[in-house]
């Protein structure tokens, strides 16, 4: 773990990837703790549509609400759908494709053409219908992005699983007599932390661009809750004449993904040892 | 005269600025045009980066020269120095003047291109060549290299053919432009011994054909024995001592050369097999692990809706047994079904029919009393368990308790396979691969086994290590009575451990015996070829011949079941099986080297 | 050829999952499917007019029978009536199609012309100051959502030159091809940047892995230049990741790009799903999606087909 610590910052993205995600996970946290500048709700009439002041960091928006105090609430919001949605389509990923590649014959023939029927809506149409279903809102965010997710971590962990279950260690602790369950958390599923550490990580970014494009379009989280896409879509027909409204929250959900791109792209050199056989 | 090429005082290093690291540390020798060099060491030694660095492919591995001429004489008289040669100028003198061959045919090969492509490329690239020019100079180099029906096979991609004939392909393209200097990295080390036999008399004609100057390089003394006029011994990246062959095969100098030349397993036809246990003593107790008609075969089906076209007989009524403190090693090539057989005890594989039993006359545990160890010490252990997660496993596996007892065995196991007892708290990836198999070992011994099956258990590692961990073996077995299943490839790794052989060929034994009657007095047609095929070294500046036998297919029609074997004893213990289709015994007569 | 072969099997089963998906979906929405047809219409119906509507459209039927009718439907290229427009789904999905295909045509040869020759350059200069440059366009370019790319355009265009960029009804290429390429451009190009981007990343890491390879030590030991080692041994090696990537990329983008076509007001599939869902078109969703997902895997099919032809390996199978 000590090594792993030393390896992330030492590696020259990792080190800016971990502070950026650092940082937002920091500032989601004061949000959902309530410690904004200002009440992100609070709408100071006179100074509505403001550009960047001293009392307003990043100006307000056209109810005179604090754009910073908004963002920050935004960056909560969107981290919570995140988190939640990879975190759900991780685990029932990881318990699919574990059991498929373990199992095989029939119950992995079943798994992977549903996950194949899945697969073959483009991503954002397939979390469309979900939300058509189920309407839009926050929940249903976190349901339709993990819904959309979770074939593709049940892909990736039953590739490596399957060459895991080839592997003489596994070979050898049969030929010991162990039992499945203990085969399959001790042997299978520790090596495969690693792949799904940096597969987690990127699903993460690919969660903030889903999260913020459905609320973009009005289906993710509804107002007068904030978020990135929905202060993105605010801002569209005020864009001359207050840029800021677009350019703030623009830069931070770019931020955002390009931190946890560098932190999966940094965890994917440190943990996957076919990088290194490049370098040697 | 000129030498063809003379290297004074080579360093080679990896990394970059301050983290370099020189691996190679001054390296000094000639080469005569026509002479062959064998260059001799163990992983970490050098010998394959002084070699990429004469054409200085080490460049494009991270690697530069730090130091050193590389005087070449080319083709046109001129000399040049290799390691301040300009890129534009190895590319006329990689493949033009200097080609190479690899390890590894199977990966060397572009999977997506023709071997006739590839062939033709080396044509195209140093004699500009094209069109039907290159194509019949390409059929001309793979006939040079004797493969057959050389016309269809242009067409092939590497993917369809076997391993000794992509090496074939390989020299067949290193030659292609008849090069001054070849230089062969372990040509023959990813091949069987039938095969690399085959190679080693290819590259053996070649060479004298073409007076080409050749540079081995080998961790094996006896094939360095069959083809070198010269040897050079390197260790941590240092040459301890170079010499005419015989000199350094009779008289070495170096303790290292004498320590590769002594320590490590040399094949010698039987006369140094095991004598501490023999089975017509009087004090030989009854088998503990007796195997009869034990038949593995495996589904084969084709097209499209899988249908069933017979199955492949991995393994067919094979009967052996193994008493206590005895090794019975089971030799064969790959395809012999060996491993099949090991797996089967292990009941990785299910077999088809044939029953094992196993009697521990000793007390102690008899839960699980066979236990393996495989090949590759880097994939048998999980790179995510320590060291006493790792030995608790066939414990718990076994259904009992990890406390104190099982903790003091793993202790005394650890210090008794020669590792430090504060490993327990490491993991796999922290030791040497000889470390790792001695781990294995410890794990294998944990439930207290009767028989230990070892699957190929040493061929992983140095040839000096190996010496190492099979007296290791020996010690133990002697120590616990433990019965060993040996299985191996390497001859000459079995005739250090084994007692008893079994020959193993297309699935069936077709010889069984003392290791002594049948290593030195081979009866079956396939085991005096494969014994042949095995370079020793009396057997020096061999003329090998070629043989293109093939193995035959196990694929049998459904319901197909073999004749029943009819066996000869021609001694106490030795037993061979007597081939029904005498035809067949005859072309295995003619083929073989007399 | 069994390797294609067998994916043309496989290729009916999921395609019948996913219609059976679609439809379950369809049936899950809460409230009676008459009521979300006509919207608050519905509410000025008579109960009888209310059952021989539900008659008409097969609604008193189980599921079961309902699905037959639609499948039966769908072969026959009868998608249903889209309630929005009072046209045949078909016909209004065809009428998006063009536009759609377009885009997704323009961003994926602007995404292959600068990606993998930017990617295949990056690789070689491994490490170098050039290499980290594309890496940082790269990574900055794949961590951009493309309505916020799209969004910064048209913020720059029109606060910076005072440009809008042309919008309202569509010209199809083939009655004025500069005007409709006027307007496509820009769409074009934000969806182009990441797609370039994701494009880049993979060539540059798939060339640089190939680059380790035991051939292409081969084909230097025979001389081969630099330029021949990367084009002729390493990149054909190299492309099926590309391959992959670009045709799930592909795919997306004919499933519509519903963000980027919203941004700049264009009529394609994707904002064609969005409207239906918003005014609970269903006939429309049903047909659109099935449609959508149709393409996708058509696409796959051929990624599959590019397989074959760079892989010998899967070509002809194992060892003969």
């Amino acid at each position: 773990m000590k090594a792993f610590l030393h390896g992330l910052l030492r590696h020259p993205s990792g080190r800016i990837g971990a502070a950026i995600v650092l940082v937002y996970i920091i500032v989601a946290l004061l949000a959902q703790a309530g410690l904004t500048p200002y009440d992100p709700l609070k709408q100071f009439r006179i100074e509505r549509l403001q550009g960047p002041t001293f009392a307003h960091w990043m100006g307000t928006d056209m109810f005179g609400r604090d754009v910073l105090s908004r963002l920050m609430i935004g960056i909560g919001q969107s981290f919570m759908v995140a988190f939640s949605s990879v975190g759900l389509a991780a685990a029932i990923g990881t318990l699919l494709g574990l059991t498929a590649a373990w199992f095989g014959h029939l119950w992995d023939g079943l798994v992977m053409r549903c996950m194949d029927v899945l697969l073959a809506f483009p991503a954002i149409l397939l979390a469309l219908l979900f939300i058509a279903v189920v309407g839009p809102g926050t929940f249903t965010s976190i349901l339709a992005i993990a819904f959309v997710y979770t074939p593709i971590f049940t892909r990736v962990v039953r590739g490596p699983a399957l060459s895991i279950k080839t592997r003489d260690f596994v070979d050898a602790a049969r030929s010991f007599g162990s039992s499945s369950t203990y085969i399959l958390t001790r042997h299978l599923l520790l090596n495969l932390v690693a792949p799904l550490t940096v597969q987690v990580t990127l699903a993460l970014a690919w969660s903030l661009l889903t999260e913020s494009g459905l609320s973009f379009l009005g289906l993710g989280t509804q107002p007068p809750n904030s978020s990135l896409g929905l202060m993105l879509a605010d801002s569209v027909n005020l864009m001359e004449m207050a840029p800021w409204l677009l350019v703030f929250p623009a830069i931070a959900v770019m931020l955002g993904i390009l931190g946890f791109n560098l932190l999966g792209d940094a965890l994917r050199d440190i943990l996957d040892p076919r990088m290194r056989r490049v370098v040697a | 005269m000129t030498k063809l090429l003379s290297v004074s005082g080579l360093k080679v290093g990896f990394g970059r600025g301050d983290q370099m690291r020189a691996v190679v540390h001054g390296v000094d020798f000639e080469l005569d045009a026509g002479e062959t060099l064998a260059i001799v060491g163990e992983s970490g030694s050098g010998k394959s980066v002084t070699a990429l660095s004469i054409n200085r492919l080490v460049d494009y591995g991270g690697g530069r020269i730090l130091d050193g001429r590389m005087d070449f004489l080319t083709a046109g008289g001129e000399v040049i120095d290799l390691a301040r040669a300009s890129d534009r100028r190895m590319e006329k003198i990689r493949g033009g003047e200097i080609g190479m061959i690899f390890q590894e045919p199977m990966t060397s090969l572009n999977p997506v291109l023709t071997i006739g492509e590839q062939i033709a490329e080396a044509f195209k690239l140093q004699r500009g060549l094209s069109g039907s020019a290159a194509r019949a100079a390409t059929l001309e180099a793979l006939d040079r290299v004797r493969i057959p029906d050389a016309a269809r096979r242009l067409k092939y991609y590497p993917h369809q053919l076997s391993g000794g004939m992509l090496q074939r392909v390989m020299i067949a393209m290193a030659l292609a432009t008849n090069p001054r200097l070849l230089i062969a990295d372990e040509p023959t080390t990813a091949l069987d011994v039938s095969v690399q036999a085959q190679i080693m008399a290819l590259l053996a004609e070649l060479r004298r054909e073409t007076g080409t100057g050749l540079i081995f390089i080998t961790h094996d003394m006896g094939l360095v024995a069959g083809i070198a006029d010269r040897v050079m011994v390197m260790q941590a990246g240092e040459v301890v001592e170079q010499g005419p062959l015989d000199r350094i095969l009779d008289r070495p100098e170096h303790p290292y050369t004498r320590h590769l030349l002594k320590a490590v397993p040399h094949f010698s036809g039987g006369r140094h097999v095991r004598r501490d246990h023999h089975r017509t003593d009087k004090t030989a107790t009854s088998p503990t692990l007796t195997v009869e008609g034990m038949t593995v075969r495996f589904p084969a089906t084709a097209g499209l809706l899988r249908r069933s076209i017979g199955a492949i007989h991995a393994v067919e009524n094979v009967d052996f047994d193994v008493i206590p403190g005895e090794t019975l090693a089971i030799v064969g090539e790959s395809g012999s079904g060996k491993s099949t057989t090991a797996r089967a005890l292990l009941g990785l594989v299910k077999p088809h029919r044939g029953t094992f039993a196993v009697v521990d006359e000793r007390t102690g545990n008899r839960r699980k009393p066979v236990q393996m160890v495989f090949q590759n010490p880097y994939a048998s252990l999980n790179p995510r368990l320590d060291v006493e997660s790792l030995l608790a496993e066939p414990v718990r596996a076994s259904g009992e308790r990890v406390d104190d007892a099982v903790r003091a065995r793993m202790a005394r196991l650890l210090e008794r396979v020669g590792l430090p007892v504060d490993s327990i708290r490491r993991y796999a990836h922290e030791f040497s691969g000889g470390q790792r198999q001695r781990l294995c070992i410890a794990r294998a011994l944990m439930v207290n086994p009767a028989v230990l099956v070892l699957d190929e258990a040493v061929s992983a590692l140095d040839v000096s290590v190996q010496a190492k961990v099979l007296d290791l073996l020996i010690d133990l077995q002697n120590e616990m009575k433990l019965a060993y299943l040996f299985v191996s490839h390497d001859m000459a790794v079995v005739e250090r451990i084994a007692h008893r052989v079994a020959v193993l060929y297309a699935g069936r034994i077709v010889e069984i015996g003392a290791a002594e009657a049948v290593l030195s007095s081979p009866q079956h047609a396939y085991t005096r070829r494969l014994i042949a095929a095995v370079p020793t070294m009396e057997r020096r500046r061999e003329i090998f011949k070629l043989d293109t036998a093939d193995i035959p297919t196990l694929l049998r029609p459904p319901g197909y079941e073999p004749a029943q074997t009819l066996w000869r004893t021609c001694g106490d213990d030795h037993q061979v099986r007597i081939e029904v289709d005498d035809r067949e015994e005859q072309s295995h007569a003619a083929a073989h080297r007399q | 050829m069994n390797y294609l072969i067998r994916r043309l099997v496989t290729f009916p089963l999921v395609m019948f999952g996913v219609s059976v998906l679609v439809f379950v979906a369809i049936r899950l929405v809460p409230g009676d499917s008459i009521t979300a047809m006509l919207g608050t219409e519905a509410g000025l119906l008579t109960p009888e007019q209310r059952q021989s509507l539900a008659v008409y459209f097969g609604l008193d039927q189980g599921w079961f029978s309902q699905y037959w009718r639609w499948i039966g439907g769908v072969f026959s290229g009868n998608l249903g009536v889209s309630v929005t427009y009072g046209k045949p789904v078909l016909t209004v999905i065809l009428e998006r199609f063009p536009l759609t295909l377009e885009l997704a045509v323009l961003a994926m040869l602007i995404a292959l012309g600068v990606g993998l020759p930017l990617g295949v350059f990056a690789a070689t200069r491994n490490e170098k100051r050039s290499d980290l440059a594309v890496r940082i366009f790269a990574m900055i370019g794949q961590s951009t959502p493309s309505f916020v790319i799209g969004l910064l355009i048209i913020y720059v265009l029109s606060a910076g030159f005072g440009i809008l960029p042309s919008m309202g009804e569509f010209v199809p290429f083939s009655q004025d091809p500069l005007g409709n390429l006027s307007q496509l451009i820009l769409p074009a190009m934000t969806l182009g940047l990441s797609f370039t981007a994701s494009v880049t990343r993979i060539s540059r890491s798939a060339v640089l892995d190939v680059l380790g390879d035991d051939y292409v030590r081969t084909a230097r030991s025979k001389g081969a230049p630099k330029a021949r080692v990367i084009w002729r041994h390493a990149l054909p090696n190299a492309l099926i990741p590309v391959v992959t990537l670009s045709g799930v990329e592909f795919g997306y983008l004919l499933g519509g790009a519903v963000l980027v076509e919203q941004i700049f007001a264009l009529p394609g599939l994707g904002r064609l799903v969005l409207d239906a869902i918003l005014q609970r078109d269903y006939a429309l969703v049903q047909g659109s999606v099935l449609f959508v997902a149709l393409n996708f895997m058509v696409v796959n099919l051929l990624v599959d087909l590019t397989y074959v032809l760079l892989d010998p390996r899967i070509r002809l199978g194992g060892r003969s």
